[in-house]
């Protein structure tokens, strides 16, 4: 450790918390992290947490399972409101996994350090929120168990999927961003399956650990070739994940429904995509990080940054709807003016002010080093940005779908008890994931940590 | 079963991530090529202290990324235009720009699976067994020990003088490694 001081503008060294603690070593990191999984005895919170999350989740399968037997009409969809509770969520979700590929690929290419320690279960979050936003789609169609016309296949029927439809452009955006994220995601873990493999104490593990990490040794023309990949997937991911929720924009835009039929709505999608991932983002490091004593790998500076993107990517939200509105206003297109009035005065208006309210108002509070840096407001403020997000999702399917062109045709849309059971069920199957997550696998990725330990001590020399 | 294990190689033990690189170099200016060097994270400098140029890597998945996006396209046009024609309102059946999207997604999925399962076959992986395995404090590569391997293949290898070379090199634990 050299006592000169580093120039104060050298992007390495900030005058904030550094982004590892003090005083580690690669075998401490290793230890640190490997004894979540490996050594430490489960808490009785974890069984307490994972109990409320299964029971949610316990749920979720009884509404899936009573809508396959009764079919959708026990959810409140009717005509001229057909997409409702499940297009909602399903945006939700999608656009909450955007920020672990953002934190994985965006940021890895952008070399920002910060990055390590959140990127492993960001992308696990990508995951788990991929795997809870198909569930809609699939069981929205009515007849799940026919899901698999979506994907060309020669069938008997002689018949192909209308490769022009938006909803096919979604089948394909959203499996390919399913696959990739996990490819990703299993590549940043074959090295810290292999360090589990040699460091788990019982049999069973280490097999199960030693078949996933295939034989990694860690060898140089292994890491040569790694690398490479890694970097290819990083470069592959930065378009796919933009382009994924540019697709499911376009499910909207290429619609000619009122406040649907906009251009903005492929970069005022992905922002808002950024906006929630990272607010969910925060709101799972916040008690990771203090159930597993990890305040010296998820520091101040990972959260303050993080808050600094959800500020920023809350910005070009908040722009987006002040375009969407004046474009309307400006347009002179009487359907479309008459959706603005819609918003703010129409049977749906108190979610439009709650909307601006949980997205707009509240995260200014993130202008201030005070706020982005006390623990509880910035866990508080996530989960308001996505409930905000939730009703931005809500208020452009169902106000547009209540009141379009002509009036005969209008309706309203009352989600019924399975509707929310459905929905909360998904929450409680994410969190259940998570805690299985947290339980067998390392959540802090232990190969690129001991990589910043390198990094780190070449800086003090 | 007759069974005779031969020698694989030496193993040599290192602390810092440094003295692993210097070895590397002093090794291979030895003379030495078949070798290989452990690390539990990517070491910078390694690849080239090791004299490794280009990868395959890159090249396989732009041939992923063509094949997925020309087979993406060609296909959409074979099902729109010859296999399923359907005539909406006039509307041309190659309607190309509708089919973007789904070029476009495939392009990326053909490129990472390429990418993904052309790093893994170049590894060779999956591979349960190596014989470096056997050498006894081999776990700590994955951990915090650099080592290097030189094996009894190498033209240049002599038991004795190849493990004076890694003792010179400050290797720790210098141990034979059988190859069963």
């Amino acid at each position: 450790m050299s006592s000169a001081q580093p120039p104060i503008d050298s992007p390495d060294i900030s005058r904030l918390t550094p982004v590892l603690g003090p005083g580690h070593t690669y075998a401490s990191v290793t230890d640190k992290i490997s004894a979540i999984v490996l050594t430490r005895p489960t808490s009785m919170g974890w069984y307490i947490g994972f109990l409320l999350a299964f029971g949610l989740f316990s749920l979720m399968s009884i509404a899936i399972g009573w809508l396959i037997t009764k079919g959708v009409g026990i959810w409140g969809i009717n005509i001229p409101i057909g997409w409702g509770f499940a297009i909602v969520n399903f945006v939700w979700w999608i656009g909450i996994g955007h920020a672990g590929t953002l934190i994985s690929a965006i940021l890895f290419l952008l070399n920002q350090k910060w990055r390590t320690s959140i990127n492993r279960f960001a992308e696990a979050m990508t995951l788990f929120a991929v795997a809870c936003a198909g569930i809609f789609p699939l069981i929205h169609t009515g007849r799940p168990w026919y899901a698999f016309w979506m994907f060309p296949y020669p069938s008997v029927m002689g018949i192909w999927p209308q490769f022009r439809s938006p909803l096919i452009w979604d089948v394909f955006a959203v499996s390919t961003y399913g696959t990739v994220s996990l490819l990703f995601w299993f590549v940043g873990l074959i090295p810290d399956l292999a360090t589990l493999r040699d460091r788990a104490h019982n049999k069973i593990s280490q097999v199960i650990y030693g078949m996933l990490a295939m034989g990694w040794r860690g060898s140089a023309r292994h890491w040569h070739r790694y690398q490479s990949a890694y970097l290819l997937l990083a470069g592959l991911a930065t378009p796919l994940v933009l382009s994924v929720h540019t697709v499911v924009s376009f499910d909207f835009a290429i619609a000619i429904v009122p406040g649907w039929h906009t251009t903005i709505f492929p970069p005022y999608f992905v922002a808002g995509a950024i906006y929630s991932g990272f607010a969910m983002v925060i709101s799972i490091a916040i008690p990771l990080r203090k159930a597993y004593g990890l305040e010296d790998f998820i520091t101040m500076r990972h959260l303050d940054n993080m808050a600094k993107v959800m500020l920023a990517t809350g910005l070009i939200v908040a722009y987006g709807y002040f375009f969407e509105m004046f474009m309307s206003l400006y347009s002179g297109n009487k359907f479309d003016v008459f959706l603005v009035h819609q918003r703010l005065s129409g049977p749906y208006s108190h979610y439009y002010f709650a909307l601006i309210l949980c997205n707009i108002l509240i995260p200014q509070l993130m202008w201030f080093h005070k706020m982005r840096t006390n623990v509880v407001v910035l866990f508080l403020m996530s989960i308001v940005v996505n409930v905000g997000m939730w009703l931005e999702r809500f208020v452009i399917v169902v106000i547009s779908l209540t009141r379009d062109f002509m009036p005969s045709a209008w309706g309203r849309y009352f989600p019924t008890f399975w509707d929310w059971a459905t929905f909360i069920g998904t929450i409680g199957m994410f969190i259940t994931l998570i805690f299985l997550f947290v339980r067998v696998l390392p959540a802090i990725s232990i190969a690129e940590m001991r990589e910043l330990v390198a990094e780190t001590a070449e800086e003090h020399k | 079963m007759e069974h005779r294990s031969h020698l694989y190689g030496l193993v040599g033990e290192f602390v810092t991530p440094e003295q692993l690189i210097h070895a590397v170099e002093k090794v291979r200016e030895a003379g030495y090529r078949r070798l290989d060097a452990y690390a539990p994270f990517p070491v910078e400098g390694l690849s080239e202290a090791m004299g490794f140029k280009r990868n395959l890597v890159p090249l396989i998945t732009l041939l992923g990324g063509l094949a997925g996006g020309l087979g993406g396209f060609g296909f959409q046009y074979w099902v729109n235009v010859i296999a399923y024609p359907l005539n909406i309102g006039g509307r041309p059946l190659n309607s190309w720009p509708a089919f973007i999207p789904v070029t476009f997604e495939l392009t990326i999925l053909g490129a990472s699976l390429s990418a993904v399962l052309g790093m893994l076959a170049l590894n060779r992986l999956p591979q349960p067994h190596h014989p470096v395995f056997n050498a006894p404090r081999f776990s700590h590569a994955s951990t915090d020990r650099f080592f290097i391997c030189i094996e009894a293949r190498d033209p240049k290898f002599h038991l004795a003088d190849t493990a004076r070379l890694l003792q010179g090199l400050h290797a720790h634990h210098v141990t034979e490694v059988s190859d069963d």
